[in-house]
């Protein structure tokens, strides 16, 4: 366990599905290019309380999975339901804009780092806050009065993701100059000031040493289990995925070929097909 | 609430973080600029004023434009029409309609807001060059409609406006600049300071996110639909009540100042200035608006030597102009605001580099 240096305030993760239910459901999911089928008729569910891996070779159909859930692609064919509340009370999410799904608590970070350049890491950070803000222009044109209030309420949670991912030091940098490594990393502080109630993250650790995947490794886990927020985890460093994961899902040329535990999935055949290719007979 | 150190300054709350000035040099600093704008009227005298008071009303359209263009990444080439649009409705609304000219302004910057709005609706599908010459367009329709829309801006496009005069407080002939300086100067710090504030808030957050990275902005939950408009119209605002200002001070309306040579002016303002910055705004239009009348002057002092340089001066106005912005680009392409920022980085960290 690490060190928490203060008692958190602030809930992370939002969302009240009991755990062991069903958080996620995709379903007969299909996304096509033209005559590229990225996804073909994927289905599995994630379960509230969980890492789920989602693995496979490049071009496997991964990152179009990920997008389908956000709402940037939009499926020819299938669902993603996403459970809420206690009662569990199911969202279709195919058919919302990105922005929308993001207020239902669905948070994500991005292969290719895409934060805010220009701004800070605290600029950062407060725009994660920005589903639980309010936009009125004539107040904000003021700023005395309820849009500086705001802005305090708020900062309370964004220091605590601050303190949670160690970003003191970096508060107030423009995240276009920091190291790739701590980007990485501003990218999931900013996901979990959203308060999620799904947390997707597209290879956290891609390009990194072993040493900083490690660190992630670790910060990933204490989202997980300090902050109790379920996880959709794309990576391809099999030792990781087999080390933190739940649950994985194996795709290959857009479809699933395994769904299990990590056990169960490492000694699936079709699995080790994909990976290292078939054996000679 | 904040200690200032060898090491940097301590904030000991977020709200004295979130205050725009912290330390004792920015407040002197502050109070220097105050007062040279109150001196101003005692010592200028009625042309240079007359300058200041123009230069106060491109601020305002440019701290407007670089709303939209620095902060939110939408480039914008219809500036001289929304500029056209804030300066005809106030004129037609304080003249024909004979409302009070405060309410004309207000009506006018909203009418702006929404036209601007209006015309903002192709930014949700294009980017870059291609929204630049879908907001040309706007910029055309609007000229258009002020030239041939004979039964609104009495043909021609040409108006005449009266001496301004609100609740009694009146605009006499021998103090004309002077009045106008101080009317100017209250809207154009009351401008400044909210367009700030802007910055500093969720929604103006959502408008930089928006530039720099839109699809993780739709991921966090901005609406880059809302964003975007709101962009249109807030910026709007701001430049009609620079049109609604010029119509008034100017006491006449007409096409030609609002043509697509002034959209390309109020861009080289905010690029000369620092885009993405309130203050490079202000620079900026501080330097274009004093580079024609520091170049007469220049030429007059250098025409006894060289007698047929004023012939060629705006022919030399334009040249400098061209040659100042290219300039700007390549050796500061973050203009003027960043340039004073090094400038007093330099002096605070001297005798060290950084």
């Amino acid at each position: 366990m690490s060190v928490l240096t203060r008692a958190y305030q602030h809930q992370l993760n939002s969302s009240e599905v009991p755990a062991g239910q069903p958080l996620l459901e995709v379903k007969d999911l299909s996304l096509r290019f033209g005559g590229v089928h990225a996804l073909a008729d994927v289905g599995f569910t994630v379960t509230q309380g969980t890492i789920h891996s989602v693995i496979g070779p490049n071009g496997a159909g991964k990152s179009s999975l990920l997008n389908c859930v956000s709402g940037l692609y939009h499926p020819q064919q299938g669902r993603v339901v996403l459970h809420t509340g206690a009662a569990g009370e199911a969202h279709e999410l195919t058919k919302l804009p990105p922005h929308r799904i993001a207020r239902l608590g669905v948070a994500r970070s991005f292969q290719n780092i895409e934060l805010f350049a220009h701004l800070t890491v605290l600029e950062n950070l407060m725009l994660g806050r920005h589903v639980h803000m309010n936009q009125s222009v004539l107040a904000s044109l003021l700023w005395f009065g309820p849009a500086r209030r705001q802005e305090i309420a708020h900062r309370g949670l964004v220091e605590e993701v601050i303190d949670l991912l160690s970003l003191q030091a970096h508060r107030h940098q423009p995240v276009g100059s920091l190291a790739y490594g701590i980007q990485k990393r501003v990218e999931l502080g900013r996901a979990l000031c959203l308060q999620p109630a799904l947390l997707l993250l597209d290879e956290p650790m891609a390009g990194m040493n072993s040493e900083e995947k490690e660190d992630m490794a670790r910060y990933i886990l204490d989202v997980h289990e300090l902050a109790g927020v379920s996880v959709i985890l794309i990576e391809h460093d099999m030792a990781v995925v087999m080390d933190i994961s739940h649950r994985v899902s194996v795709l290959d040329f857009g479809r699933l070929i395994a769904d299990g535990t990590p056990d169960e999935v490492k000694a699936n055949p079709r699995v080790v097909e994909a990976y290292l290719g078939a054996e000679e007979h | 609430m904040s200690t200032v150190t060898a090491t940097g300054i301590h904030h000991r709350s977020y709200r004295a973080e979130l205050r725009l000035r912290h330390t004792k040099a920015q407040y002197v600093r502050l109070a220097l600029m105050v007062g040279l704008l109150l001196a101003a009227p005692y010592v200028l005298d009625r042309y240079w004023l007359g300058i200041a008071n123009t230069i106060l009303i491109a601020v305002i359209g440019a701290v407007g434009l670089n709303i939209l263009v620095g902060f939110t990444g939408q480039i914008s080439l219809g500036q001289g029409g929304f500029l056209a649009v804030g300066a005809y409705t106030s004129a037609i609304l304080s003249g024909r309609a004979g409302l009070p000219v405060p309410l004309s302004i207000l009506i006018a910057v909203i009418m702006t807001a929404a036209i601007g709005a209006f015309f903002g609706l192709p930014a949700l599908r294009l980017k870059g060059l291609y929204l630049a010459i879908a907001t040309l367009a706007s910029q055309e329709i609007i000229m258009f409609i002020v030239r041939r829309w004979t039964w609104l801006t009495e043909g021609q496009g040409f108006i005449e406006v009266e001496r301004l005069s609100i609740l009694g407080w009146s605009i006499k002939r021998q103090t004309f600049e002077v009045q106008w300086y101080w009317l100017l100067l209250a809207i154009t710090i009351a401008v400044v300071v909210v367009a700030r504030n802007l910055f500093r808030t969720a929604l103006g957050r959502s408008f930089m996110a928006v530039r720099d990275q839109d699809i993780a902005a739709q991921a966090i939950g901005v609406n880059i639909t809302r964003a975007k408009v709101t962009a249109f119209a807030v910026s709007s605002g701001f430049v009609g009540l620079a049109g609604a200002l010029t119509a008034h001070y100017t006491e006449t309306v007409t096409w030609e100042r609002f043509t697509l040579d002034v959209s390309i002016l109020y861009l080289a303002m905010i690029i000369v200035g620092g885009l993405g910055s309130i203050a490079g705004a202000v620079y900026g239009a501080i330097f274009i608006g004093l580079l024609p009348p520091l170049l007469t002057e220049a030429v007059e002092a250098l025409s006894t030597s060289m007698p047929g340089l004023t012939d060629q001066l705006p022919a030399i106005r334009n040249a400098v102009f061209g040659v100042a912005i290219i300039v700007f680009l390549l050796v500061e392409p973050r203009g003027l605001d960043r340039i004073w920022t090094r400038l007093k980085d330099y002096v605070r960290f001297w005798p060290f580099r950084y």
